[in-house]
């Protein structure tokens, strides 16, 4: 018998694993980023958010996908990095 | 002086290779160019002139032979002259024998070489040529199952899969015209660029043959657009998943099946080619279930979806067609849906009671209060279409008249209403609100002669960002 060869199907890729970043001391003096996913009654989420952290005196800045079903487009993602210290995703229904 | 040669291929169960035996025995006595032979099919054959059996058709292949018997000259090892077949004038040419097959007849055609027999050549080039593919090699030990290690690689969507092995794989990209380094897209979830080759490895794992590799190619054209969202219905936690309707000459050219059971099992093209674009999203884009696939449940249909549309009716407009494809063309449709929700009339006996009733069923499609919400196939069976086509209803009149019994006075739909939180917005509550936009209904002619049953497809969800997510038509390049 022989050896058989078959050809990899796959994109031949392979992850790489970043180290997350340490999450600030405190939220004090930053901007939290609110990202709207884009799924239903994640803005309901968000605004309860939203007025929690306004009562605790925190800056905070809304962002929204145009859609839950793709990836939030590259200039979305520049502006959350330009402008927000951290972001609090929705990802409820 | 060059140093002469002839090489004969020949086997015995060619009639004009015995007919050139004696032949044979007088090249192989010649002083100027002594002849070597070797034969595909027999080691007794030619034995007598110490002829070499070619059993693996190694050197059959390396010589190129398509036909048997072929004489080919070489002067110092180089091939000066060759002819296939018996061709008297050009046997006594090329062995510069002036009275060679005296006796024989002027011209006989030969047999084709057994290195050319359908499924033989490619195995030869996987084995002693070079094969062009560019995908990692994977090596499985000699005890070791092909089909279980292509299990243990996680490559399976949980059925067993044809190992692809470089014959396979090069016989499939015969199927297309297209350079297998050609880049088709980014699948997601990963973008992971799909070439031709990568494509055709699955669609081989898949179980599908070389004819229809165009259909899937097309297939995963259509879903890599980014306005058919693969990504989000991968990503989804609904049933969704890709629906593909076939429409045009492929079809019936590859044996497809849009009569009995055609949204079920038996079908090869049917059944392979819906499973070569799903494993083309799980191995290539890395859309594996628990992963980036989150389906609260999942469907049937996400191991394969796919069958044709029923187009022996002139009258009917072919949904490719209604789609902007020329007629004539074919074309995958490829549309995010649920599994089947079954349409049961057998009373209805006009157009206009049918309408009716098959509204009653599209109302419930995502939630009977939602409108606007999804997208919607219907698949309309032979039983039910004659109904609408005895009494002249063409697509574009039965689409219409559905639209209008779809459309249904807001308050009655908003939060709340009828006793049910699920709606629409409540600043509707004064609007006639149809169910679906007016290309969000997508009919399909399809099914077995007997039964007054239809089916309806549920859209995805994601289809309620109309501007982002839409089915998609793509014609398919042979």
């Amino acid at each position: 018998m022989k050896n058989e060869l078959l050809r990899d199907p796959t994109a031949e890729t392979a992850p790489l694993r970043r180290a997350r970043r340490a999450p600030p001391a405190t939220l004090a003096g930053i901007t939290v980023g609110l990202l709207d996913i884009g799924k239903t009654r994640s803005d309901e989420f968000l605004d309860r958010v939203e007025m929690r952290l306004g009562e605790r005196g925190l800056v905070t800045r809304r962002y929204k996908k145009p859609t839950n079903a793709k990836t939030a487009p590259l200039e979305l993602l520049q502006k959350i990095a330009a402008e927000a210290a951290v972001v609090v995703i929705g990802l409820s229904d | 002086m060059s140093a002469s040669a002839l090489i004969v291929f020949a086997k015995r169960e060619c009639q004009t290779c015995t007919m050139l035996e004696s032949l044979f025995g007088a090249l192989a006595r010649s002083n100027d160019a002594p002849a070597r032979f070797y034969v595909q099919d027999d080691p007794e054959f030619l034995g007598a002139l110490g002829a070499v059996y070619d059993a693996d058709l190694e050197q059959s292949f390396r010589a190129g032979i398509e036909t048997v018997p072929t004489l080919i000259r070489y002067e110092d090892g180089c091939e000066v002259a060759r002819t296939d077949g018996w061709d008297r004038a050009e046997w006594r040419r090329i062995t510069g024998i002036a009275e060679l097959g005296a006796g024989l007849p002027v011209f006989r055609p030969g047999c084709g070489s057994k290195s050319v027999e359908p499924g033989v050549a490619e195995h030869l080039r996987a084995r002693f040529g070079d094969t062009g593919l560019l995908a990692r090699p994977v090596e499985i030990g000699e005890w070791d199952d092909p089909v279980e290690a292509c299990f243990e690689r996680g490559w399976s969507d949980g059925l067993p899969v044809t190992p692809p092995t470089d014959a396979r794989i090069l016989r499939m990209l015969a199927g297309t015209r297209r350079q297998p380094d050609e880049i088709v897209g980014k699948v997601p979830p990963n973008l992971a660029e799909c070439t031709v080759e990568k494509a055709a490895i699955n669609a081989v794992m898949a179980g599908c043959k070389p004819e229809y590799l165009p259909v899937v190619l097309a297939a995963l054209e259509a879903a890599l657009k980014p306005i058919f969202t693969m990504h989000g219905l991968l990503c989804t936690t609904c049933f969704s998943g890709p629906v593909i309707v076939v429409n045009g000459p492929i079809a019936k050219r590859i044996g497809m099946n849009w009569g009995i059971n055609a949204l079920g099992q038996g079908n090869r093209a049917n059944a392979t080619i819906g499973r070569a674009l799903q494993l083309i999203i799980r191995n290539v884009g890395g859309g594996r279930p628990g992963e980036l696939d989150r389906a609260t449940l999942g469907g049937p249909g996400k191991y394969t979806f796919c069958f044709a549309e029923d187009e022996t009716d002139p009258a009917w407009t072919p949904l490719a067609v209604a789609r902007g494809i020329a007629r004539g063309k074919s074309a995958v449709t490829l549309f995010q849906g649920d599994g089947i929700q079954g349409f049961v009339d057998q009373r209805s006996r006009t157009p206009e009671e049918l309408t009716r009733s098959l509204a009653m069923s599209l109302v419930a499609v995502a939630h009977p209060k939602l409108a606007q919400f999804t997208n919607a196939m219907l698949v309309l069976s032979p039983e039910h279409y004659a109904i609408f086509r005895a009494a002249g209803w063409n697509r574009a009149r039965i689409e219409s008249e559905l639209h209008r019994a779809l459309t249904r006075p807001g308050k009655d739909l908003v939060h709340g209403a009828q006793g049910v939180g699920e709606g629409i917005a409540p600043a509707r509550a004064g609007e006639m609100v149809p169910k679906f936009w007016p290309d969000g209904l997508l009919i399909v002619r399809a099914g077995g002669a007997a039964g007054l049953f239809s089916a309806i497809l549920a859209g995805w969800t994601g289809g309620r960002f109309r501007d982002e997510s839409q089915p998609v038509t793509t014609e398919i390049r042979e």
